[in-house]
């Protein structure tokens, strides 16, 4: 291998990682709010990346129905419980978010026609549409099992997931997308030409993550989800409800996926089932991070897409053979330098 | 067993029988199928209903099973290899010998680390298998091998549906009587007390992290023949049905028909078959477009049974069978188990040397030093917060002393596992009760007597050691007895008092033949006549010749029974000696009600 | 605001499973009042404010909190109308930064459009200037003393008209402790109600103004603060011989 491939893999490499290191943030953040694993992660980078396609190509996405259908049942439970507990000042909201925004964002959508607009437009009306199923399936699928085990929540997560890749591929079909890139033109440095596509990638997520730390820094809402996830009993005596903070994770953690879509939609075809094996690749970064560490976890993400882009130009059949083995040794040297410690029950 | 228990399973083991005999080739595949599934589903009943840990890569060691099958009953292999060729049963033994050798690696990896990381692990694992048997070239990739050989049993060639039907289903029946046994034995009951936390299986004895890989290997052991009988049934195989998706499925089946009984691996396994069948056909219509749209079906359907019906299935379908009668068994008797030898009365027993324990920069122990002597009761007594439950479990090894010095009967203990110095005959009980409560005090009182006896996973499995198991009962039993339980030795220990739990408690620290017996707040929360009926026990242990070692915070219950006190405050000792005189020391009194001025 | 008192507990009671903890509680505090809980380890102490705040479901018996008895209690509800428990675990965050813990105190008047924090905040330093000088270091750093001075410097940020108090002297050496019952006994003052739950007994009804003795989940004694601090059924009930009764 010469240095140019070198280069060219570390390119790759560091923009995979970059997606990578995204998606190992929020499930990190995830986890240490909700304790869920968050296995649909990678429906949201497909369904972020489908959303667009599909608004670009001038068709209703599916996730729209989706959104439309989860919204009726949320506000079903949610208004039965609020009438059974006599709390109706929460109706209006309850209706608001559940029904009259999915409702307002359909009719936008159907009179814009926006497959002549800007693609900043398009790229938030697609996060409009796929951003406030987090919360939704949040309160589906999670809120009822707030007490439950980590197992119990896992089997939970990888059944959401089996019922998002099912309905990706009811509503996308099975033929993949390619969206346009955010703009043509390369740059040259040293010889070794990057494409633009890569840079949007790299620098957006740094500019996420950026965003991402100020918000836990310096917001109370962002603090508030950090106390959550130190000490819950803490944070529920400030008043902080645990089901705001796990509807708060699981909207951010819906963002960084349908971004990080959006994102590589560009440089690599999108099919219904991409997502799952992009937001694994996250996870083996989250592990190295041990669930619970911010910057170790990007970093391992990193090297997550290192070691593919190199193990794909050594022997490219076995690419994610490498991927998902490297979880072994990085198992055995969590398992050696961690003190077991008795799991609550 | 119930009488109409029995009468069920053998209606039920009566129409399996006769099934092939009168049902169409369409629907004897699906039995097969069902009973494919229901091996691997069997596995993960023992992993994640029983065990309490879980894997999604189970249908890995189900492709494990069919490609080791398939590999050597179709290659040309080298000539070093060339012992290992043509026979499917060889293959067999082959494929287990794998199976079992990964899956310890991969639980032995995972299983020290919190209860998520096994199944994270066996989910890239999962992925890795299935894109590993897809890029091989020997394996056949995405293509596969072809032309497995039919499975021979004594010569008769089982090509036929119907007759392959038999072997799948007996397969399926041993593994679930070998689960059975399993779980009714010394092995199961340390198995079933891996839900309970692992301090108290650790307490009684019980390697727990051993138990964890033991049941981790028996599933994938059982999804590899289940592997091996869908190659020689199929006679093909290709990566597919070994992907990380079927293996959620697997694992739906055990959560659906009921994860805590054997018979919900059946009951899922079958739920799922035929509903995909079924869904396979109708939602494609429905539809449109053509797919796996059942997916969306079964994960809609998993979360529901997670929130609404944890147990599955199972539980609900038994209650329409005909109730069993209640009767109460008979009390186990057998020849009693060997007892270590007694140490004489008033031999040091424990002792307790300049024992400081840290936590980060907060001192929960300085410089503690006390002894317990054979036949003595020693009290260790302080208000709240005074660092004696830290005492506690530097003593018996829940968390090793930072410094300091910790002797029993002679030798050092600090830093060993709790296991070990349980083996050394210190048994205890627990502040917060830790009984199993859906299992018999009978039961919960046998897994104190775990390290009194031998049997192995294999034997229990074969019930080869059910001599050895009848004396751990009897053992258990006479130590109800012993602790005037007897009337409620077959009820569920959660059913109890709070007062019977502890004593219950008590007996399974006995049934451990201890010389030394620690004691964790046994009279908190008991009322008065509870109380009494306690302190006249230890009396007896006592005279007995057992010393005891008694964490108390209430100094009535401590005053008429202890020999001497040991009185903390803030980590250190502020007084020692007789009852009386401790009672009327001032600093005591000031550390119980408090000191300002 | 109705004249009764701030919170009335009525024939409480709570089980763990089938074990109850709490039968048929009945307590008082008026506001502006401080009144505290006394009893052994086990009484039930701590399972009665956490039955109050709403951390634990009560199997019968009110709780009628500033004259309204919600059939169901809400923390979050009960931390927007001024309850606020400070829990014997302290429960601070302990990878976040005093200030932080101090600011996260007012996340509920923050939500309802309150921003006083700042004062707030200062006024929390006069009170505790200990903190002051430890705001930008984080909360698992901090010594016992200052770590229960953290806890109930952050409950203070929520204005409370009620502070629930768990055993503020757990683990305190004598000094420390004197030192947090004064600043209890000042916060009467300024109008803040107290129901303080407490082991060390002679502190707390030096400094509160009624007194209940709990017992193995029951009231076993009640009274003005002057009137149990010479009782001699109070040493007995600490002592454990209550039960021969």
């Amino acid at each position: 291998m010469d240095l140019q491939i070198a280069l060219l893999l570390g390119q790759d490499g560091i923009t995979n990682g970059a997606i990578y290191a995204l998606l190992a943030l929020a499930l990190v953040l995830v986890f240490a709010v909700t304790r869920v694993i968050f296995i649909p992660q990678g429906e949201f980078v497909a369904f972020g990346a489908l959303t667009l396609a599909a608004l670009q190509a001038g068709k209703a996405p599916g996730t729209l129905w989706l959104l439309l259908g989860m919204g009726i049942a949320v506000a079903a439970i949610d208004l039965t419980l609020a009438v059974r507990r006599g709390t109706t000042r929460r109706i209006p909201g309850i209706v608001g978010w559940n029904i009259v925004y999915p409702a307002l964002l359909a009719a936008l959508l159907w009179l814009v026609k926006p497959a002549s607009l800007p693609l900043l437009a398009q790229v938030l009306l697609a996060l409009a549409v796929v951003v406030p199923l987090g919360p939704m399936i949040y309160r589906l699928a999670f809120q009822p099992l707030a007490e439950a085990s980590v197992l119990v929540l896992l089997i939970v997560s990888v059944a959401v997931h089996l019922a998002l890749v099912g309905l990706g591929l009811l509503f996308f079909g099975a033929e993949g997308s390619r969206t346009p890139a955010f703009s043509e033109g390369n740059l040259e440095i040293a010889g070794l030409t990057i494409s633009g596509q890569t840079l949007w990638v790299v620098i957006a997520s740094l500019a996420l993550i950026v965003i991402l730390y100020q918000l836990f820094e310096r917001t109370l809402y962002g603090k508030a989800l950090r106390a959550t996830a130190i000490n819950r009993v803490g944070a529920r005596l400030m008043g902080i409800s645990t089901v705001m903070a796990g509807k708060l994770s699981f909207l951010l953690a819906a963002a960084i996926g349908a971004f990080s879509g959006i994102l590589i939609a560009p440089i690599t075809t999108i099919y219904y089932d991409t997502g799952f094996l992009i937001g694994l690749k996250g996870f083996v970064g989250a592990i190295i991070g041990g669930l619970a560490s911010y910057p170790v976890a990007a970093a391992g993400a990193v090297l997550v897409g290192l070691l593919e882009a190199f193990s794909s130009f050594y022997a490219s059949a076995f690419k994610e053979v490498i991927v998902f083995t490297l979880i072994i040794p990085v198992l055995l040297w969590r398992s050696l330098t961690t003190r077991h410690v008795e799991e609550e029950e | 067993m119930a009488r109409a228990g029995q009468v069920a399973l053998v209606a039920f083991l009566l129409l399996l029988g006769a099934a092939p005999l009168t049902l169409g080739e369409f629907h004897v595949t699906l039995l097969n199928y069902i009973g494919l599934y229901s091996l691997v589903a069997l596995g993960l009943v023992l992993l994640t209903g029983v065990g309490g840990l879980t894997s999604f890569g189970q249908a890995a060691f189900v492709g494990l099973g069919a490609y080791t099958t398939a590999f050597l009953t179709t290659a040309e292999l080298p000539a070093a290899l060339d012992g290992l060729g043509g026979s499917p049963w060889l293959a067999l033994l082959v494929g287990l010998a794998l199976t079992a050798l990964v899956s310890a690696v991969l639980g032995w990896l995972t299983l020290r680390l919190s209860g998520h990381y096994l199944p994270l692990g066996t989910i890239a694992w999962g992925i890795s298998l299935y894109f590993l048997f897809g890029s091989v070239d020997f394996l056949g990739g995405h293509t596969g091998i072809t032309g497995i050989p039919v499975l021979e049993v004594f010569g008769f060639g089982l090509k036929d549906p119907r007759h392959y039907y038999y072997l799948i289903w007996l397969m399926l029946l041993g593994a679930i009587w070998l689960t059975r046994n399993l779980l009714d034995s010394r092995e199961g009951r340390a198995i079933r007390a891996l839900k309970g936390g692992t301090v108290m299986a650790e307490a009684m004895g019980v390697n727990t992290a051993r138990s964890k890989v033991v049941i981790f290997v028996v599933a994938a052991l059982f999804a590899c023949v289940s592997g091996w009988l869908y190659a020689h049934l199929q006679r093909f195989v290709n990566p597919t049905p070994f992907g990380l998706h079927i293996g959620i499925e697997y694992l739906f089946m055990a959560v659906i028909g009921g994860a805590a009984h054997v018979w919900g691996a059946v009951v899922g396994a079958s739920v799922i078959t035929i509903l995909k069948q079924w869904l396979q056909d109708l939602l494609p219509q429905i539809f449109g477009a053509s797919g796996n749209f059942e997916v969306i079906v079964f994960g809609v359907m998993m979360i529901l049974v997670l929130q609404r019906a944890r147990e599955g299935l199972w539980p609900l379908l038994i209650r329409w069978l005909p109730q069993p009668a209640e009767g109460t068994p008979p009390v186990p008797i057998a020849a009693a188990l060997p007892r270590r030898a007694v140490p004489a009365a008033g031999q040091v027993l424990l002792e307790v040397r300049d024992v400081v324990k840290k936590f980060g920069g907060l001192v929960a122990n300085d410089r503690m030093n006390l002894q317990v002597a054979a036949g003595e009761i020693l009290a260790l007594i302080g208000p709240n917060g005074a660092g004696k439950s830290t005492m506690f479990n530097c003593i018996s090894g829940v968390d090793g002393p930072t410094s300091g010095e910790i002797r029993f009967l002679g030798q050092r203990i600090d830093g060993l596992a709790s296991r070990d110095i349980a083996r050394r005959g210190m048994s205890r009980t627990f502040q917060h009760v830790r009984l199993l409560p859906t299992m018999s005090v009978l039961e919960n009182v046998a897994i104190g007597a775990h390290l009194r006896g031998k049997g192995g996973v294999g034997a229990a499995g074969l019930h080869l050691e059910r001599a050895e198991e009848a004396r751990l009962l009897a053992e258990a039993a006479r130590q109800i007895e012993h602790v005037g339980l007897a009337a409620q030795m077959f009820e569920q220990a959660g059913s109890l008092a709070l007062g019977q739990q502890r004593i219950v408690e008590i007996a399974r620290a006995l049934a451990a033949d201890p010389s030394l017996l620690l004691l964790d707040e046994p009279a908190a929360g008991l009322r008065f006549l509870e109380k009494q009926a306690l302190a006249d026990l230890l009396r007896r242990l006592k005279g007995e010749g057992i010393g005891i070692l008694l964490v108390e915070h209430d100094m009535d219950f401590v005053m008429g029974l202890a020999d001497r006190v040991v009185v903390m405050e803030f980590g250190e000792k502020i007084a020692e000696g007789l009852p009386e005189a401790v009672q009327s020391d001032p600093a005591v009194l000031d550390a119980y009600l408090g000191g300002v001025d | 605001m109705s004249a009764g008192p701030i919170l009335e507990v009525r024939d409480l009671c709570v089980a763990y499973g089938k074990v109850e903890a709490l039968h048929h509680v009945s307590l008082q505090v008026e506001a502006g009042q401080i009144v505290t809980v006394i009893g052994p380890n086990g009484a039930g102490k701590t399972t009665l404010l956490s039955a109050i705040m709403g951390l634990l479901p009560r199997s019968r018996g009110d709780i009628a909190y500033l004259g309204h008895a919600a059939s169901e209690i809400e923390i979050e509800r009960m931390v927007a109308q001024g309850m606020t428990l400070v829990p014997e675990s302290r429960a601070l965050f302990g990878e976040m930064s005093v200030e932080d813990n101090l600011l996260l105190g007012a996340f509920m008047r923050h939500r309802l459009g309150h921003r006083d924090q700042a004062e707030t905040m200062d006024r929390i330093f006069e009170i505790f200037p200990r903190l002051r000088e430890r705001r930008d270091q984080l909360a698992g750093t901090l010594s016992g003393g200052e770590r229960q001075m953290l806890a109930v410097g952050r409950a203070l940020m929520a204005k409370p008209r009620l502070l629930l108090l768990d055993e503020p002297s757990l683990g305190l050496a004598p000094l420390i402790v004197r030192e947090i019952f004064r600043i209890i006994a000042d916060l009467k003052r300024t109008g803040v109600a107290v129901l303080l739950v407490e082991q060390n007994a002679r502190a707390a009804l030096q400094i509160a103004d009624y007194g209940y003795v709990l017992e193995t989940g029951e009231v076993a004694i009640e009274g003005p603060s002057e009137a149990l601090e010479d009782d001699p059924r109070v040493i007995e009930a600490y002592l454990g011989l209550g039960g021969k009764h």
